[in-house]
């Protein structure tokens, strides 16, 4: 689904740790689009890479110890081939982030108002007084109840959903066009979260922004998003509009994630559980199918030898044609595990 | 019939201050919660955080002080006695923490660990030990060699299968499992899930599942109680919880949580918030003048919800 206003393209990315003297990709081969006015929720296990995107798009990676190939571009620009001293132009500017514990976020022996007031500092040409004006603004819109006492206050006299209120004021002080939201209510309530996401969802309409939403959590994903690309071992193994993937979803790995959730009505049903573990970056195979040894009872034949995206109808991606020979284990047709 | 009662448990922690650090005020994390306990049924305890539900958790299994109240386990009043070595109460109570890691010593090796139990209470040879050891390694599904290996060797569904097995060493009949899954991924999450299900089924224990992921609770448990403020706002089956719920604050837990189907998104968000402006409309009528939880009164048989008597409710054929 290419939009015609694309806001960032991401071309076969690579971002790999190094480790002694070699480069392990936690990221292999992520090639994404991000839309104006789009929800792009990236899905995904512990492990899989997801974060690591997440910190290569906002260069927040060390530099010392990770090596990013491929582009990230961006108004004609390669943000990963930019200096730190010109991404400092960008990040906060043009492209906000939003990070998971926002008392970690936070600075906790400075004011809610100051730290909203940095970001404007450095980007903008505003006053004194028009700062102070637009940090009352900001809190106000991210519907936080009497901004003037809250500006004045420090981050630990805040409740979580206050404080992540806060992060998300500093996200969008100046306008982006990116917000790039690393888990922004893991930490929160179910009720708090609920808050958060329709507060991201107006935002998104006011200001039409472009997010990109990294969660692990299924339910926040069918709530908020237009797309969805699921990562599995560092690569994008299935991408769908948000209706497609959840109403039909064609890789293994997808539809063993949805078979695991708990759900409202599964009551006294058995849970799916995905074999074996997530392959930690060291010892993870990089060539064939990545999901494969997790589907012992899938014939080796039924993988492609170099897995690629495939199309299967307009906007839908699934890497490897596994997906049309499978089955889950103990299923008609399927051996016994 | 039941072989626990809680009877009006109540944590308070004080507060010091003022000339000498005298009491002040108290918190009252956990403010009057009464429950029953049947064998063989799960039970969950949900909340939003800060509400009380580990304080309760912990409290039963006599990790945390108790103000007033009282504990009976089997006929028997063990509110004082928690910790007493003798006392049957200690071994058949067992309890499963949400952060496997910091839960075991880094320095023991699993056998070691899981032969802490086994000393404390069952009195067995170092044969017979290793014996039990290594049944309860199978009956988790862990190999063998996992004896000799340490903690940081599993992976996190491996660390809580280890969790579990410790507190499945002495034979206990109730396991208080504090948000056992909440710190791990979906598939993980799943396999320790079905386990704990297996195992209750074979062995007959019962859980007190603290939880706040109302999709994991419903799955897991028979009776649920939903608690606010350290009380609890009502209390029914997972039907009746589900399908009637009959307190504000529940009406608004159940909305909030996100639906696993895109499809009709809008509506729902709507529904949401339509829920929400009642509770800060209605909020006044569903807590007394010092914002404190009604008591418990019965709308059937099984389903409990605090309200004044002011409120009319939906009976349920009482």
């Amino acid at each position: 689904m290419k939009t015609s206003q694309e806001l960032l393209n991401i071309k076969n990315l690579h971002t790999g740790f190094r480790i002694g003297d070699t480069y392990f990709d936690a990221v292999d081969d992520v090639s994404l689009t991000l839309g104006k006015n789009e929800i792009l929720a990236i899905v995904g296990e512990s492990g899989c890479g997801k974060s690591t995107l997440a910190t290569s798009i906002v260069g927040l990676h060390d530099h010392n110890k990770t090596r990013i190939q491929g582009e990230i571009l961006f108004k004609n620009k390669n943000l990963a081939r930019m200096t730190e001293d010109e991404f400092n132009e960008v990040r906060g500017l043009e492209i906000g982030m939003i990070f998971q514990d926002p008392l970690s976020a936070l600075n906790p022996l400075m004011r809610i108002g100051e730290q909203i007031e940095e970001s404007l500092i450095y980007h903008t040409n505003l006053t004194k007084e028009q700062r102070r004006e637009r940090v009352l603004e900001l809190l106000n819109q991210v519907g936080i109840p009497n901004p003037s006492r809250v500006a004045r206050q420090f981050p630990h006299q805040l409740s979580g959903g206050m404080r992540q209120r806060v992060i998300i004021a500093i996200a969008i002080s100046c306008k982006p066009q990116i917000i790039v939201a690393d888990e922004p209510t893991t930490a929160l309530d179910v009720t708090i979260q609920a808050q958060i996401l329709d507060l991201l969802i107006e935002l998104q309409k006011e200001t039409g922004a472009g997010i990109i939403l990294i969660t692990h959590d299924l339910g926040v994903v069918a709530e908020v998003a237009d797309r969805v690309a699921v990562m599995y071992a560092g690569q994008i193994i299935e991408l769908a509009s948000v209706e497609e993937l959840f109403t039909n979803p064609k890789h293994p790995y997808t539809r063993s994630l949805f078979n695991s959730i708990p759900q409202m009505n599964s009551e006294d049903e058995k849970l799916n559980v995905i074999e074996g573990i997530v392959p930690s970056l060291l010892k993870l195979p990089r060539t064939g199918c990545r999901f494969a040894p997790r589907i012992p009872w899938i014939p080796a034949s039924a993988h492609e030898a170099n897995p690629q995206l495939h199309e299967i109808s307009e906007g839908h991606f699934v890497r490897c044609s596994c997906y049309k020979n499978f089955y889950f284990a103990g299923e008609e047709g399927g051996q016994t595990s | 019939m039941s072989f626990m009662q809680i009877n009006d448990l109540k944590v308070h922690y004080p507060i010091r201050g003022g000339f000498f650090n005298r009491i002040v005020d108290h918190v009252y994390a956990v403010d009057g919660v009464t429950m029953e306990l049947e064998r063989g049924k799960a039970y969950g305890l949900v909340g939003e955080s800060g509400c009380g539900k580990s304080t309760t958790g912990k409290s039963i299994v006599g990790l945390e002080k108790i103000s007033s109240g009282s504990i009976i386990y089997e006929g028997e009043n063990v509110t004082n006695r928690r910790r007493d070595r003798s006392s049957s109460f200690n071994r058949d109570i067992q309890m499963i923490f949400q952060d496997s890691t910091s839960a075991m010593n880094p320095r023991k090796r699993v056998k070691d660990i899981l032969a802490e139990p086994i000393r404390n209470f069952l009195n067995l040879t170092p044969q017979e030990e290793s014996k039990k050891i290594s049944e309860l390694l199978e009956i988790v599904g862990m190999p063998e060699d996992a004896k000799i290996k340490y903690p940081h060797e599993f992976s996190g569904g491996q660390k809580q299968r280890l969790g579990i097995a410790r507190a499945m060493a002495t034979n206990p009949k109730l396991i208080i499992a504090d948000e056992p899954v909440s710190a791990l991924d979906l598939s993980v999450q799943a396999q320790v899930l079905n386990f704990m299900k297996d195992i209750q089924n074979e062995y007959g224990l019962s859980y007190l599942f603290i939880s706040h992921d109302l999709g994991v609770v419903k799955h897991m448990c028979d009776y649920i109680n939903i608690m606010y403020k350290g009380r609890f706002v009502e209390t029914g089956t997972r039907h009746d919880i589900y399908n009637n719920p009959q307190h504000i604050y529940t009406k608004r837990l159940l909305s909030a949580i996100p639906d696993v189907t895109p499809v009709g998104r809008e509506e729902r968000k709507r529904e949401r918030i339509e829920v929400e402006k009642h509770y800060q409309q209605e909020q006044a009528k569903y807590f007394d003048e010092n914002g404190r939880v009604f008591d418990l009164s019965p709308i059937s048989t099984t389903h409990f919800v605090a309200t004044a008597s002011s409120i009319a409710l939906v009976k349920e054929g009482i």
